[in-house]
């Protein structure tokens, strides 16, 4: 079936978007200021003769035109992570601040984690939970390559968070960056859209508002969630948003991102949705040459 | 609260020799002390950070911001930085990188070729008039030293301690 064709009523130009979901994804990196600087990478990737172009919105965010992220040595010194472009969207609309107490909800395989702990300068508390000990194990060693020593890895179902091993009952912040059907990653997996279907994506919608519902509960009065997907399906995205500010205390917020995207959509196939989902963010393929995102952030009133 | 050490569960080393409940745990003063004496890196590095044992020996570097209770059974706290209760501690890569900057002894300095064999994994026989035993390797990155990860040298070899899923060739 054509999935992306379900989509082509939502897009602005249908056939950029069908051409640059053909198109394999760039690789990118971003540099890890747990270990180094902006500034010495570019001097550490000049000197290994490896082209990079910076993007605009994110310091430290390097597009690598011709080179493998893995097979260098500011790699190897964790200087690097290979890190999509719009990966990097969430952990930079959540902001957190040095000292913070942090919850990444679906953490493994740990980019966004790492990117937290580095945004945070590796001081208060990343608690990264996952529910698969495979994929904990590629997120335990990727937040030791990059040095984070602020992240406490807990591995249970993110819906049924427990708080109990550590001293506080509240975040400041949560990231839930949830499984979805990931749809916008075909660039990178053209076998990504395979195995869909409509009863999975609605599957799996019940999950993610599970979790967001137990972020929101996990995070005090006044803190912040931001939640994502790499999928285009509303049913996945404003969908999970409109129960999550009906059934928990949370509202929409708006927020700068500084690429190009479109507002969130508040109708699809006979449902309508809040009109606050509109200060959710679409990014499609097209728009600035990456994968395709969702992004929301809310705020906890309760 | 005395208790044995458990494989599962990380357990903050006792501050001191006084403190310690559980036989042959290696204390926080022993850790910070061995960083010193070992490899000149100053004490004060390490203020931020409390010590962990989980599985015998291991200990972990966690940046304790918020006091976190002892003991805790989770997957993961901080990074694993030591191998202890053996005689010569062995430190792990991922804590050479992060804290070998800091070092101002046993730090073997490798040239492009001798890097690039470490990293691979070889042994390689090296001049070094330092003392034996485990030495922080480092190559040079953005005009200065960086560490790569821990050698044992002995008898004139540097052996390569980079662990199988760390080592690359280029």
């Amino acid at each position: 079936m054509d999935v992306l064709g379900r989509y082509e009523d939502l897009v602005d130009d249908v056939e950029a978007f069908r051409a640059a979901c053909d198109r394999p994804l760039p690789s990118a990196v971003r540099v890890n200021t747990i270990k180094t600087t902006v500034e010495r990478t570019r001097e550490a990737l000049d000197a290994e003769g490896i082209a990079y172009d910076p993007a605009e919105w994110y310091p430290g965010l390097l597009r690598l035109p011709d080179a493998q992220p893995g097979t260098n040595w500011p790699y190897v010194h964790g200087w690097t992570h290979g890190q999509e472009e719009v990966s990097a969207v969430p952990a930079r609309v959540l902001d957190p601040a040095p000292g913070e107490r942090v919850w990444d909800a679906c953490a493994a395989p740990g980019s966004k984690t790492t990117q937290l702990a580095a945004l945070m300068n590796d001081s208060g508390l990343v608690v990264a939970t996952d529910n698969n000990l495979g994929r904990i194990a590629a997120l335990r060693s990727n937040a030791e390559r990059l040095g984070c020593t602020n992240v406490a890895v807990t591995r249970e179902d993110a819906r049924n968070h427990s708080l109990k091993p550590f001293e506080f009952d509240r975040y400041d912040r949560a990231l839930v960056d949830v499984p979805c059907s990931c749809e916008g990653t075909v660039r990178k997996n053209p076998d990504a859209l395979e195995d869909w279907t409509l009863d999975h994506v609605h599957e799996i919608a019940g999950v993610q508002k599970g979790i967001l519902r137990r972020a929101v509960q996990a995070t005090r009065e006044g803190g912040s969630v931001v939640y994502s997907t790499c999928t285009f399906a509303p049913a996945e995205n404003e969908a999970v948003l409109d129960h999550a500010i009906r059934e928990a205390d949370c509202e929409l917020v708006d927020f700068d991102l500084p690429l190009a995207h479109v507002e969130g959509v508040r109708a699809w196939e006979g449902e309508t949705y809040d009109e606050s989902v509109r200060r959710a963010k679409r990014i499609y393929p097209h728009h600035n040459d990456t994968g395709g995102f969702f992004v929301a952030r809310l705020e906890v009133t309760g | 609260m005395p208790h044995g050490n458990e494989p599962h569960r990380f357990d903050r080393l006792p501050a001191t020799a006084e403190e310690r409940a559980v036989e042959g745990r290696p204390t926080r003063q022993a850790v910070v002390s061995w960083w010193d004496e070992r490899f000149g890196i100053d004490p004060d590095t390490f203020q931020h950070h409390t010590f962990w044992e989980r599985g015998a020996g291991k200990i972990w570097a966690f940046r304790d911001d918020f006091d976190q209770p002892t003991p805790v059974a989770i997957e993961g706290l901080g990074m694993a930085v030591l191998r202890t209760r053996q005689e010569h501690w062995k430190p792990t890569t991922e804590a050479a990188q992060r804290w070998g900057t800091a070092a101002s002894r046993n730090v073997i300095h490798l040239d492009e070729p001798a890097a690039e064999a470490f990293l691979a994994g070889e042994d390689q026989d090296l001049a070094w008039d330092g003392d034996w035993g485990y030495l922080i390797a480092a190559n040079d990155l953005a005009g200065a030293p960086e560490p790569i990860g821990v050698g044992l040298y002995v008898h004139g070899e540097l052996q390569s301690k980079v662990p199988k899923g760390r080592q690359r060739e280029f």
